[in-house]
């Protein structure tokens, strides 16, 4: 199934995470997925350790939105495995896909915001609908979240037309860890942010990886504010991850993928293709 | 040449049947094949696909209507929607409906000089037919259109992948919650539209043809057949799931931005309309052909 090399490299991979890793939350293996012609996921491997934050990095329209939607179930993979917690959760059922899902939180990259409930109807949605609490518990928890993000009371009544876009992703930051769940899923938390309201989410996930025990999943373009928050950081290319380890060997590595990236130089393996609008950023 | 089965497509010779656009919004790829049998059976496979997906999406949709969790509050709001804020495009459509149809029942019967008929004309097309249909087709411009950019503008601002990660079930939170308030708010709009139909129909023959108020009151209830009110009121339930399901399915099914949900709402209204107008007969059928 998988080629000579990867199952040599996950064999080292699962060497050195015996030593310090704790078990895997989430093991994904030989995932595809292709819209049409285009293949986006091409035989992806990863694995994602209990309480530990992953940063993805990769350049734009790598596919590492569709990654996230992969696991939480919102696409349908072509082929491959997904395991959470040792369950397979490709080709699950709705039904069970729902209970699965509780475990989660999942802040969208345009914050996906229910533009017809309030600000703090939004936040307290989770905790009102699938984990059917009364509505004035609801209402305190999520005030006390939305101040975690740095939004007031004042904001409470407000509907998601009436705030900016980073305000917007706060408040979808909020929503994400409302129910304090066991694996979040960050997809670009501070994009859109000024430097301090980055630093403060940038500490918020770490918060809720450290103090909470979480897992998160985070993608972000960010290479800071990635440093800040992993333990460990993925690089997706070519719909496969090209490079994987902990975050302080981001600088010792002589991946040269790793290096081009985060130097931003335009020479090396990865090849921007600037066609059109289909404009590769780092 | 002989035809060539070997699966080359060709997207830019791609000839859709007119309405394959609004059915299924997916381009079936063309393979060479007889030229007069390639397009049925692209008709047929298209319509059978389109066929399928409705089904499974329907019976997903009925499903969820049954098994809790239920919203209560959402259905309300809903039924508030659908039947309240219906009311008055409904009951302008009925009045003049019955006002127009006395008026042109007159001119017709006058010449055998049968216009006691007229009361028997306007309550049994009124209850039977005009009732439920135009309450239905106004309705399906109303709420169809409204909850298919509502439903798919949520589907492209990825609300409702952001509902499934919040471990709720889209079909339960926005489907059902639509489908129950049309089936139920339906027959009552409808009940609304056939009363102020008649009334309409009583304004012109007593204010302007000259009837008494007393005999033609009295020969419209002579006239009115439980059978009659109850068709209406079996098509008003029939018409309001077709509403619903229509604005709902194309809504959940759009995709592209803006120009998908202008086109998702375009659908609704016009699969819904044609919808209506078919069941209609049918039930009609089934009611009445003896
Ligand atoms: N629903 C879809 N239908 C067709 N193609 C899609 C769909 N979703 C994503 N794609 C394609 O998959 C590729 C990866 O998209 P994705 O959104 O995962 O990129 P990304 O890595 O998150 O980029 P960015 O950093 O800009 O958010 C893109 O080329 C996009 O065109
Ligand atoms: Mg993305």
């Amino acid at each position: 199934m998988t080629s000579t090399m990867t199952s040599q490299t996950s064999q080292k991979n699962n060497q050195q995470n015996a030593q310090e890793n704790p078990p895997v939350k989430i093991r994904i293996r030989g995932l595809n997925k292709a819209f049409g012609p285009k293949v986006v996921l091409d035989g992806l491997d990863l694995d994602i350790h209990e309480g530990k934050s992953l940063v993805v990095i990769g350049g734009s329209g790598t596919g590492k939105s569709v990654l996230l939607k992969c696991i939480l179930g919102l696409l349908k993979p072509d082929s491959g495995s997904i395991e959470i917690d040792g369950q397979e959760i490709v080709g699950l059922g709705n039904d069970a896909m729902e209970v699965v899902r509780q475990k989660f939180g999942m802040l969208f990259q345009y914050a996906a915001l229910f533009d017809s409930l309030t600000i703090w109807e939004n936040v307290a949605f989770g905790l009102m609908q699938a984990h059917g609490m009364s509505k004035s518990d609801a209402y305190t928890i999520a005030m006390e979240k939305l101040a975690l993000v740095g939004l007031g009371e004042r904001f409470a009544g407000k509907f998601p037309a009436e705030l900016s876009t980073g305000m917007r992703k706060r408040v979808g930051l909020a929503r994400a860890i409302a129910t304090s769940p066991d694996v979040l899923f960050f997809d670009e938390p501070t994009t859109g942010l000024d430097p301090v309201m980055g630093d403060v989410i940038d500490q918020l996930i770490v918060q809720s990886v450290q103090g909470l025990g979480a897992t998160a999943l985070t993608i972000s373009h960010d290479m800071d504010s990635a440093r800040r928050i992993s333990d460990r950081i993925a690089m997706l290319y070519d719909g496969k991850i090209a490079w994987v380890g902990n975050t302080p060997d981001l600088d010792t590595t002589d991946n040269p993928y790793i290096h081009q990236f985060i130097n931003g130089l335009l020479e090396g393996p990865i090849q921007f293709r600037l066609t059109g609008t289909d404009r590769a950023t780092g | 040449m002989p035809p060539d089965f070997s699966g080359k497509y060709d997207h830019t010779k791609d000839c859709q049947p007119f309405w394959s656009g609004y059915l299924c919004n997916r381009k079936i790829p063309t393979v060479y094949a007889m030229p007069l049998i390639q397009p049925l059976g692209r008709l047929t496979l298209a319509f059978l696909e389109i066929i399928g997906r409705l089904s499974i999406f329907a019976s997903t949709a009925i499903s969820h209507c049954f098994r809790p969790p239920f919203y209560p509050r959402l259905i309300l709001k809903q039924m508030i929607e659908v039947g309240y804020y219906s009311l008055p495009v409904v009951g302008l459509t009925a009045i003049f409906t019955g006002m127009v149809l006395a008026l042109q029942s007159y001119t017709g019967f006058a010449r055998f000089s049968a216009e006691s008929a007229i009361p028997n004309v306007v309550i049994v097309s009124i209850t039977r037919e005009l009732g439920p249909v135009l309450a239905g087709l106004m309705v399906a411009g109303r709420v169809g259109a409204a909850m298919a950019a509502e439903i798919g503008t949520m589907r492209v601002t990825e609300q409702i992948d952001a509902l499934y990660t919040l471990a709720t079930n889209p079909f339960k939170y926005l489907i059902a919650p639509r489908v129950i308030a049309g089936v139920l708010t339906l027959p009552i709009l409808v009940l609304v539209a056939d009363t102020i139909g008649v009334f309409g129909g009583y304004l012109v023959a007593v204010h302007k043809l000259g009837f008494n108020p007393a005999t033609y009151l009295k020969n419209t209830l002579d006239f009115m057949e439980a059978i009659d009110v109850i068709s209406g009121l079996v098509k008003a339930a029939a018409f309001g799931f077709i509403i619903t399901l229509m604005g709902c399915y194309h809504g959940f099914n759009s995709k592209g931005g803006a120009q998908g949900v202008g086109s998702a709402t375009t659908n609704a209204v016009v699969s819904a309309s044609i919808l209506i107008l078919t069941f209609n007969y049918l039930i009609t059928e089934l009611f009445f052909s003896r």
